[in-house]
């Protein structure tokens, strides 16, 4: 139990609009890493965050940290009296205060003074020429980015963070996201990554939680749970993951070796040996009954039926194949399904269009 | 031009409009952040009683304090119980009268500027691990320290400017109740409108100057934390 984090909440209540809004949330996992709380809009992931920060107060609930108890049938402990961090979804500096004076802000209130580690922080988030701003003279990337280095200057044992990048536009979020990497490799602390975002989901994640309207739908390894079945329909898709086998470096492509077969795909610069995911999504991959070797298209697995569904749209289905342990999805038309005579457990090949590298 | 007793109205007038600054901010504080968080039913209540010196006739405050410092009444009763003896025609009658005909100047600009305070900074400290007392020293206050700047400006200045019920209650005794705006009554009582005149004048410059500071610094912080006019 020491190295888990436990939560349970209950919570009933009605939004502004009058629609009634349960939670209803169970969920252990691993107090390391990154854990993406992963859901649609509106169902409930950022009441959960508050919930667990002692922001939203719940009467039936239950957070345990590693061996400490935050909340229980008994026990209710405030807000600044448990050991998190907090970086919500719109960058919330302390208008009044310049950049450094937010930072200081933590800093003096965290369980012990270090000054190396605040150096590192710095360091870290790139903010040393930002220090003696005010947070109205720097841009929204860079707030959020003194934000998060705040939520780190209090040491927390738990760090929970709301959408951080979904007051940013593309362009902010390509650049904070290397920053969030490189805080996940360098710190030890469990973090609890609120989004709606697959993309940093796929990058980020260690460990992930589906939610859907308040509930846990399903949890585990972001490769399994996004192979087992359409978590969002029109995002379906699957992870990957797999070796680096070889380096074209002529066509700029590296080959990723599977459990039974291989993929071609662009190189991001990573080396032989390397572990990288792609995601492959259900629209990009067909389905044909012989190799053709005449197509543009690089990538060929030998597949075998598992499932065929039936889409939301009556024209489509979406066929889940398996090749070796790994699965992919197809999204083709009925029709074909029934040119084909597609059937559970035939063999035959997946054409995949595109594959992106994720991390 | 200024007497020996004009001076000394003058300063009792401001040693009564400190006194009771400060103590309306104390007092007020507690009762402006209630007030601006609450969703209880009692606010509309509490906010009208808060509201009511403003729109009460001075004489019918004083009126009342008098009764209620008699001997005989509950508030005579409690100080002579705590042996302070009784309030009325005494300087802390005064700054008892003045605290609660003055308390809407200081409560609500405070009240106001609180109103427009989000949560999300309060959120914010304490997850930063700000205890209540810290955040609202932290937080709260460089926030809405215009409201706070304003409702002081505003207390002095209408402490300074009472009459009706300083005449109720506290009567004309030199250095303890005879505040300047007595001592220009009892001047003109008197026909000697030379003095009565050098006083007024102080007055109205005093107040001129006070407003003239007040609505540059309310221009200057864009946000009029100043709900009602004096």
């Amino acid at each position: 139990m020491g190295t888990a984090i436990s939560l349970a909440f209950q919570l009933e209540r009605v939004d502004k609009n009058g629609h009634p809004f349960v939670l209803d949330f169970k969920a252990e996992f691993p107090a390391t890493g990154i854990t993406v709380l992963f859901g649609a809009s509106g169902c409930g992931k950022t009441t959960l965050l508050r919930a667990i920060a002692g922001l939203e107060v719940t009467k039936k609930g239950y957070v345990q940290v590693g061996r400490d108890i935050w909340q229980n049938q008994e026990l209710f402990m405030p807000t600044h009296k448990r050991s998190l961090g907090y970086v919500f979804q719109e960058p919330s500096l302390f208008n009044h205060l310049r950049v450094k004076a937010n930072l200081d802000y933590a800093y003096k209130r965290s369980a012990k003074a270090d000054p190396e580690f605040y150096a590192q922080i710095i360091e870290l988030l790139g903010l040393e020429s930002l220090l003696n701003r005010f947070p109205a003279q720097i841009s929204g990337g860079e707030r959020q980015r003194v934000a998060i280095a705040r939520a780190l200057l209090v040491r927390p044992k738990f760090l929970l963070m709301d959408e951080p990048l979904a007051s940013l536009d593309e362009v902010r979020k390509q650049e904070i996201l290397p920053y969030l990497e490189r805080i996940h490799r360098e710190f030890e602390f469990p973090i609890l990554y609120v989004t709606h975002s697959m993309d940093e989901l796929m990058r980020l994640a260690d460990h992930v939680l589906v939610m859907e309207q308040g509930q846990l739908r399903e949890q585990g390894d972001p490769v399994q749970v996004f192979s087992r079945g359409q978590v969002l329909e029109e995002d379906t898709g699957v992870i990957l993951q797999g070796r680096v086998a070889e380096h074209d470096q002529q066509w700029h492509l590296v080959l990723m070796q599977l459990q039974e077969g291989e993929l071609w795909v662009r190189d991001t610069g990573c080396a032989p040996g390397d572990l990288i995911r792609v995601r492959v999504q259900a629209r990009d991959v067909s389905l044909s009954l012989s190799p053709h070797t005449d197509s543009s298209i690089l990538n060929r697995l030998a597949v075998e039926i598992m499932e065929i569904q039936a889409g939301s749209d009556p024209a489509v289905a979406q066929i889940r194949v398996k090749a070796g342990e790994d699965y992919l999805f197809a999204r083709i038309t009925q029709k074909s399904v029934n040119q084909l005579g597609l059937k559970v457990g035939m063999s035959l090949w997946a054409q995949i269009k595109s594959a992106a590298v994720i991390r | 031009m200024l007497s020996d007793s004009d001076f000394l109205a003058v300063w009792l007038t401001l040693k009564l409009a400190t006194t009771v600054t400060l103590l309306l901010l104390v007092i007020g504080t507690p009762i402006a952040w209630w007030l601006s968080r609450t969703r209880s039913w009692w606010k509309a209540p509490i906010n009208a009683l808060v509201a009511l010196p403003l729109v009460l006739p001075p004489t019918v405050i004083g009126f009342y304090l008098l009764i209620a410092f008699s001997p005989n009444g509950w508030l005579g009763q409690f100080t002579q119980s705590l042996g302070l003896g009784t309030l009325p025609f005494t300087f802390w009658g005064l700054v008892v009268a003045s605290v609660i005909y003055s308390m809407p100047f200081v409560i609500q600009p405070i009240q106001n500027a609180m109103e427009t305070l989000d949560d999300r900074p309060l959120e914010v400290a304490s997850t930063l691990g700000a205890g209540p007392v810290d955040r609202f020293f932290t937080v709260v206050l460089p926030i809405t320290r215009p409201g706070f700047l304003t409702a002081a400006i505003l207390g002095f200045a209408h402490t300074v400017g009472e009459f009706g019920v300083v005449l109720m209650i506290g009567g004309s005794i030199p250095g303890e109740t005879r505040v300047v705006s007595v001592q220009i009554y009892d001047h003109v009582e008197a026909l000697d409108y030379a003095q009565a005149h050098s006083l007024s004048a102080l007055m109205v410059i005093f107040s001129l100057m006070v407003l003239i500071g007040l609505y540059l610094f309310q221009r200057k912080g864009s946000r009029s934390v100043m709900r009602y006019g004096v």
